[in-house]
């Protein structure tokens, strides 16, 4: 059942302290922000976080583990130029780092919204980020066996909902939001606007709404954190 | 020395930009390609419209333009650099997970990427120093090593220190194995192949100077021409 909310403090209610958390966006494009700021209101702790990066500046995410609240994060790209407050933080033994390459984080993402235990990938193959891992010759190349990244929530972004919780994104926004919506127990989407059911087409839904679990309108985005 | 070899010669190397327009006189018409964060990065500016070239970006979209600017920088039309872009006609988006299996699927023709170190079997390494106190960071960085058909690197030849970054064996984490198929300097283009590292070109250096100061074997260009 689809809860159409009225409120991001709301929509993240529910998380609770030692939740995974997938957070979509990719630097500005698909950052979640309004949703970040409500979670960081909300107060859960020790959360396990996945993100292509580890927060940018002061705001958003990077406000989230200042504040001590992400115990762990899983993501590819975490030292950027202005990831002091994850540099800190991870110099200082205070947030474990899963480092996966960009194209397994996405992959391990889908593969638990689709069910699967998981895969071989080349990618990695040879590596550091490979040892310890099973690895398998398959038609004379190297591949690496990686598992699912499976989430109790996800706050995702989107440009457009119906009230069926069917998703459209915009441009490179996209990114992450679809894969996280699938994989997350509790999938939470705030978008710029919901309109009537049958409003949008079936042809160009992204994201069928049986993936969806809450929707929130936020129609004045905020400017998100500088990537 | 042969006649040929000596007419390899440019007089002087190559600076960053006369390099990325070699690569892309060298990027075949119709080809899918990547261009990574950094001096790949200004391979784009050489290209033809008649070469027909399709650029991805791994954040999720083929079909990439030039750099945003003034009333087109969109925060939502951005590149894997966060570097806001624009769209060409026939341009598309999808999703993370789809767009690295277009590159882990092989379906990308050529992938240009920065290197600390690429060895003579083509392995590559440039995600990390291996620095004890650096914060490792990777992106797509190994997906793009081994996904796309070709990758070129784009590098400068020698470190501050004058050491060769064309070495035996790589000292650096790796990044892939065997996955580099050229290397393109300020002073020669580099082909690996299964028998080795072949110098196609030169640029303000002999190939005898070159060999002298590299421990890599290399294959002379007028043995490939011979």
């Amino acid at each position: 059942m689809l809860n159409i909310l009225q409120d991001v403090d709301e929509a993240v209610a529910p998380i609770y302290d030692g939740a995974t958390v997938m957070i979509g966006g990719f630097g500005k494009a698909g950052q979640p922000v309004e949703l970040i700021e409500a979670l960081l209101r909300q107060g859960a702790k020790d959360l396990t976080v996945v993100n292509n990066n580890a927060g940018n500046g002061e705001e958003g995410l990077a406000a989230l583990i200042g504040a001590g609240r992400v115990s762990k994060i899983i993501c590819s790209f975490p030292r950027q130029s202005d990831s002091h407050v994850f540099d800190a933080k991870f110099r200082a033994g205070e947030i474990e780092l899963e480092l996966v390459p960009q194209g397994n984080l996405a992959e391990r993402i889908r593969a638990a919204g689709a069910g699967i235990g998981g895969f071989f990938t080349p990618t990695a193959y040879g590596t550091p980020l490979a040892e310890g891992k099973e690895t398998r010759m398959i038609d004379g190349r190297g591949y690496v066996f990686e598992t699912p990244i499976h989430a109790d929530f996800a706050l995702v972004k989107a440009l457009k909902a119906d009230r069926t919780g069917n998703l459209i994104y915009r441009k490179t926004a996209r990114n992450f939001g679809p894969i996280m919506a699938a994989a997350a127990k509790n999938a939470i989407v705030q978008v710029r606007e919901i309109v009537e059911t049958g409003e949008l087409d079936p042809e160009i839904i992204v994201t069928p709404g049986i993936y969806v679990n809450s929707l929130v309108q936020v129609s004045r985005e905020k400017a998100p954190a500088a990537a | 020395m042969s006649e040929k070899a000596e007419n390899t010669i440019v007089s002087e190397k190559l600076d960053r930009n006369s390099l990325a327009e070699l690569v892309a006189r060298d990027i075949a018409p119709g080809s899918f390609v990547n261009l990574g964060i950094g001096q790949p990065t200004l391979v784009s500016n050489y290209l033809k419209p008649e070469q027909h070239v399709t650029l991805h970006t791994e954040n999720g979209m083929l079909g990439m333009g030039p750099e945003a600017q003034g009333s087109e920088i969109d925060g939502d039309l951005i590149n894997a650099g966060k570097i806001p872009v624009t769209e060409l006609p026939g341009a598309s988006y999808f999703h993370h997970a789809d767009s690295f299996a277009i590159m882990r699927g092989g379906h990308l023709d050529v992938c240009v990427l920065g290197a600390f170190q690429v060895s003579a079997t083509g392995d590559l390494a440039n995600w990390h120093t291996g620095a004890p106190d650096a914060i490792p960071a990777v992106g797509g960085a190994m997906d793009l090593a081994t996904g796309a058909k070709d990758v070129y690197v784009m590098m400068s030849l020698f470190t501050r220190e004058g050491l060769s970054k064309l070495v035996a064996e790589c000292s650096y984490p790796l990044t892939g194995v065997g996955c580099v198929t050229r290397v393109y300097t300020n002073e020669a283009v580099f082909l690996i192949k299964e028998d080795g590292v072949h110098v196609r070109e030169t640029f303000g250096i002999s190939f005898e100077e070159l060999a002298a100061k590299m421990d890599v074997p290399l294959t002379a260009p007028s043995a490939d021409a011979a």
